[in-house]
């Protein structure tokens, strides 16, 4: 009845190996497990601890009495102010210089040099470009401490996000596709116009997308350049902030409430938090999803 | 037909202009953080700066009356002793995970994983320091027994979370780029995986594992807001994982406030920011050298 059995009967050998393979699998599992477990874990712990204070009055009122009570709103819009500025700043300047890395330089020492720039400029510590826009903008260059200047700040922090996502979608794009359309007679310009950068919309999209997240988290680079600890604005009003005011910020706001307010709430800054990590999340799925969408649409 | 000529080869010019410029602009703004922030720390730099009492000396009192020091050996030992507690822990798992992710996984679980570290990543810092001072604070007192949980071990854990992301997706990206022809000739020879990885893969993508730590190393560093929230405000070389220690980064964002402008305090923490600045400008120069060593090969 065991004959078919001792056939394929392991020696101690394979048995031995067998198991060192399945104990590898576990251990390497486990290992990954710390990715995937403190997000849930710290999403679920903020909601849980939120949940009370969320709801769209707690968005749309401003802070109140010593910021002890009332919502989120004048943070919100500041936060709001802050990204899309940085974002219009950003984008072209991000988009071209991967334009430059990409469509213009040669393989030579100055491309590895702007490389290596790039490489840095995203290594680059927040506080130290906190202090950059600090020396430059609002001090330098006369800004004061405002809107402008800490759109400048997270503007130059966030490019390389920018730069690096375009630079991956425009390499994506075939050889074939650009020597056919000089073959036409179009120039350098009108084949990166026309051909290249459509070609490529879905990684200059990811790139703006991951931009607007990352500009949205910073707190370091607008503490000293622009975001204040309290502001009152206009209520309901949609353009309440001044190019050269300064403004509240989000995570700034998750910052004073939750170390130098004393006796808030206690699901005050729990609504702060969950509602600064579901937008960044949220802006991060969205850019996932664009992703995954363009490339499957995509034909070569 | 000619004037269009004329005009489209302006344009032409115009534009690559215009995009040659962009092209440089990375290092423009890399110079113009040093030149900025030497420029606010140099009048102090010049005179008075006492060279071994900033790195010789644990006394950091800028805002003392009568007995002025800018001693930062302590502020350094805060940033060292977290970021080494941090590494200690993310390297080890983020090696791991990068090998699981490359090596023992199917395609599906390996997109849902890289989408979940992606989101790891995007977790604002200041959210991680807000989870260090109302869940790990508690949690560190209760389970040691320490008078309070803002110290190196909490900030060692944040920072560790949050350089773990990069080693991950860098490290992958090191273990993706071993030819499959090394894994197939060890898998022909019967090696089990256990010894594909440790014999083959992990030599074979030791550089790029190496650019995978020194990034994560330059995130610990230059992190602000997490470790400004999580590890309290001590200013003193920490002799346990339980006491409080002040990182360089930390001190620049918890003073600079405060500090009249232009005045020595101030000039001190521009100082501060060039060494930060200079740290993590070598830190990237050697992953990057490192990673260029793999695509020359």
């Amino acid at each position: 009845m065991n004959d078919h059995h001792a056939v394929f009967q392991a020696t101690p050998l394979t048995r031995r190996k067998q198991c060192s393979e399945v104990i590898a699998m576990v251990v390497f599992l486990l290992m990954t497990s710390l990715i995937v477990l403190p997000l849930l874990l710290i999403v679920g712990y903020l909601v849980y601890q939120a949940w009370p204070i969320l709801s769209l009055d707690f968005l749309l009122t401003s802070p109140k009495h010593g910021m002890r009570a009332g919502g989120i709103w004048s943070p919100l819009l500041g936060t709001v102010y802050l990204v899309v500025l940085s974002l219009v700043i950003a984008t072209p300047i991000g988009v071209l210089a991967a334009v430059f890395l990409n469509e213009y330089a040669r393989d030579n020492w100055f491309t590895r040099i702007v490389n290596l720039a790039v490489i840095n400029l995203a290594g680059v510590p927040s506080i130290v470009h906190a202090l950059f826009g600090l020396g430059a903008f609002v001090l330098f260059a006369g800004l004061g401490k405002s809107i402008l200047a800490a759109s400048l700040t997270l503007a130059i922090m966030t490019l390389p996000v920018i730069i690096a996502s375009t630079n991956e979608a425009l390499a994506a794009v075939p050889m074939a596709f650009r020597e056919a359309c000089w073959n036409v007679g179009a120039t350098r310009w009108q084949t990166i116009r026309h051909i290249v950068l459509p070609n490529s919309m879905s990684g200059i999209l990811t790139g703006v997308i991951l931009q607007v997240s990352r500009a949205a988290g910073e707190t370091a680079p607008i503490m000293f350049t622009g975001a204040v600890f309290f502001k009152a604005i206009r209520e309901g009003h949609l353009f309440a902030y001044g190019l050269f005011d300064q403004c509240m910020a989000l995570s700034m706001h998750l910052f004073t409430i939750s170390t130098q307010v004393p006796d808030v709430p206690k699901a005050l800054p729990y609504g702060i938090a969950v509602v600064l990590l579901s937008t960044v999340l949220a802006v991060n799925a969205l850019a996932i999803i664009v992703r995954v969408y363009l490339r499957s649409r995509k034909k070569w | 037909m000619l004037i269009r000529r004329r005009w489209e080869a302006l344009t032409e010019v115009a534009i690559e202009l215009l995009i040659r410029l962009c092209g440089i602009s990375a290092i423009l703004f890399v110079f113009g953080i040093f030149f900025f922030v030497f420029r606010e720390g140099s009048a102090f730099l010049f005179h008075g700066f006492k060279f071994l009492e900033f790195f010789g000396s644990t006394e950091w009192y800028p805002t003392s009356q009568s007995h002025v020091r800018y001693g930062v050996l302590a502020l350094i030992a805060g940033t060292a002793s977290v970021t080494v507690l941090a590494m200690l822990i993310a390297v080890p798992f983020g090696i791991g995970a990068a090998i699981f992710i490359s090596e023992f996984c199917g395609s599906r679980l390996k997109e849902t994983l890289k989408i979940s570290i992606e989101m790891l990543a995007a977790i604002p810092s200041v959210v991680w320091g807000f989870i260090g001072l109302t869940l790990m604070n508690p949690l560190i007192m209760k389970l040691f027994g320490a008078p309070i949980g803002l110290n190196v071990l909490n900030g060692g854990l944040i920072l560790a979370l949050m350089s773990l992301p990069i080693i991950v997706s860098v490290g992958e990206d090191a273990l993706k780029a071993v030819p499959d022809s090394y894994r197939e000739a060890a898998l022909a020879l019967g090696v089990t995986r256990w010894q594909l990885v440790y014999r083959v893969l992990l030599p074979a993508a030791k550089n790029g594992l190496l650019a995978a730590v020194l990034l994560g190393v330059g995130r610990a560093v230059g992190e602000t807001m997490a470790v400004l929230m999580a590890t309290g405000h001590a200013v003193k070389i920490p002799a346990s994982l339980l006491d409080s220690v002040r990182t360089l980064t930390a001190t620049i964002a918890a003073e600079l406030g405060e500090a009249p402008v232009h005045s020595e305090h101030y000039q001190v923490l521009f100082i501060i920011g060039i060494l930060l600045f200079m740290i993590t400008f070598v830190v990237n120069l050697t992953a990057y050298l490192f990673v260029r060593g793999i695509r020359g090969k």
